[in-house]
């Protein structure tokens, strides 16, 4: 009944979809009524998109298992928690999420640009709501993906459950992160095509969507981080990044939306780089889209699942209609994407932007290559080959190097152009830290032996010393003209230009996260070693000692665990890394040998601090408790079976079983009166395992400052939230009534800009006065021209 | 003055420069890429399934992909014993020995990737290769 109200929701906000999509471009040559229905359906289709989400999490959360998706991904077992986040583990779920997150994000850029243009808003409705109608049909139509699908009948009393391996806390988040930093990249996209379009080529579609792509960038970026810290503390081997392709498929338009964000500042001072930002937002929204595809289509060995499903092939031909059709729109408009201005000088912050975007571009396409290469060499020489990490390692560390490097020079630079000398005064200082750090490091540790993870501390320090020096001389400069204490004059500039000192913030988190990812994957050690109880080794000067095992049972799942004593020098603590074996969740009934045929996960011994992570991993011999199972198992089959000289509590239980088979009624007590026979001898196994002492193999991985990495990943997302929390001028502007409302703002914030890089000294006197002319012009050009 | 300040003569035509800096990078690029193209091909191993490996020569490094046998697996010592079959289930089992830890989605019947070597019939899995395909997300059907 609610599953056949909810395709009918569904079916419906398609519909609505498609309404938006066809009224927009009846409404394109400027007739408002129509572009008001549009932008309307597209609210209403969000409504119907939240609705169907409503329905599912109900579902979820009150055990419908007449919904196939909650019986396959949920049961009574599994915690609320994970009954909500169960949604987006399947196929049908997620592909629901992506919908419905799209149209969200739809319906706030419309809102947005409500009065303003209004030349492109309309095409950009049409390809927001196409593409959203083309997810919301999928589930429709592709079969076997409608989230409202019926559990066949009779109606399941229980679930299978949400794999224990995904019931951890990242899994609330981490998805539906990653989702909506793919999504959100479609609103640029959108209104890039409108703009190629109708020909309006000026910043005026950037300055509109840019907000998104930063949305967009921060998700997708903190979904990572979060997928790395995951795969850290849950899988068990210690690693946060495998080059995976899925985690490729990730990184790849996080890289070109980082590219993306930079080239867009370029055109919006300078009108320059119009083809490029163009080209970038197209790959980075057709490698969303990839992205998308991957998980779903099984082309690609990997470790997340894949599923071979009808839906990778449709996801494929949107990509391929995206690219040929956008390709097709840059090519035609070639003529008025050529931009009007030059760069200026090689030393200027657009030159330096240009590189950065070179960099992150190669980053890009290496990835992709190495990514998608088994398809290539299959291609070419007939055999799937597959490139590991030290491949990626080669190519994707120089060019990180790079980048930290220009992370650092870019900000200490000027637009349009930076004289000898002032580019003297600010690279002075930070230059010669980063020479004082190279000589400490070099003198005091052994960095040098790794000369890439020492090129890279050089240079981070470099960035950072800049980077502080930035938000110093801008506090400087604003005590000069205001007064106050130093930090309240810190405070103020910053929240003052939040877009800058944001961007700086996340500038500062990259550095300090590479920082710890070089560190870590350069000075780890990583040991397996096998101890009995009472037994040590030593790991990087430290006596790890197995002090005893410990293990416990319950009716989802056998634990087996250590108590390890790990020494360094003085005090010492303990860790309790431990192994836990889940019983297959659904089918109820299995002997105790079952707790051993489900999954089993890690839950790792870590003791983290700023200098380095002490991590330690278990995995516990079980083959003599298996045995154990196995045996305890027949004995209760032989028991309940009867035969000559079983014990009589035996038959007592053979003739409850019995009874239970003629009589459904009894079935309930006797499968109670089974599970707390089973519970209690997979107790006393448990306690054998504990008394025979057998050998645990344990992963014991030292991995200095790797905390660095998650803190750096934190403050690249406070900046990130610092630069998209709008001023008070940005809220005047966001909500501007026309185009040239945002326009002046733009250019009034220009100004602004250049007279605190003058203030800080960025900006030499002749060049500032020059710049300030040019600006000043322009705006009074603006004025003049009618308005538009 | 429209278009910026450069009346004073300059040795280098502004058009030239451009164009050399343009085929300079270009050169480089295609430089960068070629060394991708080689290295990728030399660096990557083979991807094989057990069917192929049974048999194969000593001394060469593959990617196996397989679907560990049900059942089969067994700590040796410090390591682990188990078959591994092709990943459509039909056709002989190959015997693995790896050593060190496994992830955690590792069981039976499970897809794995390994890289290692074939030895005396035994395909012996570098540590830290073994790569484990996580289970049934996104799966649309249940064969297990």
């Amino acid at each position: 009944m609610t599953a056949s109200f909810g395709s009918a929701v569904l079916a419906l906000a398609f519909a609505t979809m498609v309404f938006a999509a066809a009224t927009a471009l009846i409404g394109r040559k400027g007739d408002e009524r129509w572009v008001l229905a549009s932008r309307r359906a597209v609210y209403a289709a969000c409504g119907l998109l939240t609705l169907c989400v409503v329905l599912i999490e109900i579902a979820f959360a009150s055990d419908d298992f007449s919904f196939n998706i909650v019986q396959q991904h949920s049961s009574i077992e599994t915690p609320a928690f994970y009954k909500l986040a169960a949604m987006w583990s399947s196929q049908e779920g997620s592909l629901l999420l992506w919908a419905w997150v799209l149209s969200i994000a739809s319906s706030l850029a419309l809102y947005a640009t409500r009065n303003r243009l209004r030349e492109i808003v309309p095409y950009a409705t049409a390809v927001m709501a196409g593409i959203a109608a083309f997810f919301t049909g999928l589930m429709l139509f592709a079969g076997g993906v409608n989230p409202f699908a019926l559990s066949p009948a009779p109606v399941p009393l229980d679930g299978i459950g949400l794999n224990p391996l995904l019931q951890h806390p990242s899994m609330m988040i981490h998805p539906p992160m990653l989702y909506s930093g793919y999504v959100a990249f479609t609103i640029p996209f959108a209104f890039a095509i409108g703009a190629l379009i109708t020909r309006r080529l000026d910043a005026s579609w950037i300055r509109a969507t840019r907000r998104f792509a930063l949305i967009a960038w921060a998700f997708l970026g903190f979904g990572l981080l979060l997928g790395a810290r995951w795969s850290y503390t849950e899988l068990g081997w210690g690693g946060y990044w495998a080059w995976d392709p899925v985690e490729n498929a990730a990184l790849m338009p996080w890289l070109i939306g980082t590219a993306f964000l930079h080239s867009v500042m370029v055109q919006e001072k300078r009108g320059m780089l119009r083809v490029w930002n163009a080209c970038l937002i197209v790959a980075t929204f057709s490698l969303a889209l990839l992205g998308t595809f991957l998980v779903r289509s099984g082309v690609l060995q990997s470790i997340h699942a894949f599923g071979n499903s009808t839906v990778g092939p449709y996801i494929l031909g949107l990509i391929a209609v995206v690219l040929i059709g956008s390709t097709a729109l840059i090519v035609s408009r070639l003529d008025d994407l050529r931009s009007e201005k030059r760069i200026d000088s090689l030393a200027s912050r657009e030159s330096v932007f240009i590189v950065n975007n070179l960099l992150l571009v190669a980053l890009c396409a290496t990835i992709f290559w190495g990514t998608f290469f088994p398809l290539i060499s299959e291609l070419f020489t007939g055999t799937k080959s597959s490139l590991a990490a030290p491949w990626f390692d080669r190519y994707t560390t120089p060019l990180a190097i790079g980048l930290v490097l220009f992370t650092g020079i870019g900000p200490l630079l000027a637009w349009r152009r930076v004289s000898w000398a002032t580019a003297k005064r600010v690279f002075l200082v930070p230059a010669i830290s980063a020479a004082a750090v190279g000589v400490v490091l070099a003198l005091f540790t052994d960095a040098l032996h790794k000369p890439w993870a020492f090129a890279l501390f050089v240079f981070a320090s470099f960035a950072l010393v800049g980077l502080g020096q930035e938000f110093w001389r801008g506090a400087k400069a604003r005590r000069t003209l205001k007064g106050g204490s130093m930090p309240a004059a810190l405070i103020g500039v910053v929240s003052r230009n939040r877009r800058r000192y944001g961007g700086y913030i996340v500038h500062i988190g990259i550095a300090v996260l590479l920082i710890g990812i070089a560190a870590s994957s350069s000075f780890q050690t990583k040991r397996d070693i096998v101890l009995r109880p009472g037994e040590s080794a030593v790991v990087d000067g430290r006596r790890v000692t197995y002090v005893r095992p410990t293990a416990s049972v319950d009716k989802l799942a056998f634990t087996a665990g250590a108590v390890l004593r790990v020494q360094d020098g003085g005090d010492g603590f303990n860790l309790y890394p431990t192994r836990r074996f889940y019983r297959p969740t659904g089918q109820p009934g299995g002997g105790i040998a079952s707790y051993f045929a489900g999954e089993s996960d890690s839950d790792i011994g870590l003791k983290a601090g700023f200098g380095g992570d002490f991590w330690t991993a278990n995995q516990p011999n079980i083959t003599g408790v298996q045995r154990h199972a196995r045996a305890a198992d027949l004995g209760f089959k032989r028991c309940v079976g009867g035969g000559p000289g079983v014990p009589p509590q035996c038959r007592a239980v053979g003739a409850l079983m019995r009874a239970a088979l003629a009589n459904p009624q009894l079935r309930p007590a006797a499968l109670a009166k089974i599970e707390l026979l089973q519970l209690q001898t997979a107790k006393q196994i448990a306690a054998g395992y504990v008394a025979e002492g057998t050998p645990a193999t344990f992963r014991v991985i030292v991995n200095p400052l790797v905390t660095w990495m998650w803190i750096g990943g934190l403050i690249a997302l406070a900046g990130a939230l610092i630069g998209l929390w709008p001023t008070r001028s940005t809220r005047r502007a966001l909500v501007a009534d026309s185009e040239l409302e945002a326009l002046k703002e733009a250019k009034y914030r220009e100004i602004q800009d250049a007279e605190l890089d003058h203030a800080a000294g960025k900006l030499s006197d002749e060049d500032f006065a020059l710049l300030d002319a040019e600006l000043r012009n322009e705006a009074v050009a603006m004025l003049d021209s009618p308005s538009r | 003055m429209a278009g910026g300040a450069c009346d004073n003569a300059r040795p280098v035509d502004p058009q030239r420069k451009r164009k050399i800096r343009l085929v300079v990078a270009l050169s480089v690029a295609v430089l960068l890429a070629a060394a991708l193209v080689y290295t990728s091909f030399s660096a990557a191993s083979e991807a094989k399934e057990p069917s192929q490996l049974i048999g194969a020569a000593p001394g060469t490094s593959y990617d196996m992909t397989g679907k560990v046998v049900p059942g089969s697996i067994r700590h040796h010592g410090e390591g682990l014993r188990f078959r591994v079959v092709d990943r459509d289930g039909g056709g002989p089992t190959l015997p693995v020995t790896y050593s060190g830890t496994v992830p955690d989605p590792f069981r039976g019947g499970r897809e794995i990737v390994l890289t290692g070597e074939v030895a005396h019939g035994v395909f012996v899995g570098e540590p830290d290769t073994l790569v484990t395909k996580c289970p049934s997300k996104f799966t649309t059907s249940n064969d297990s």
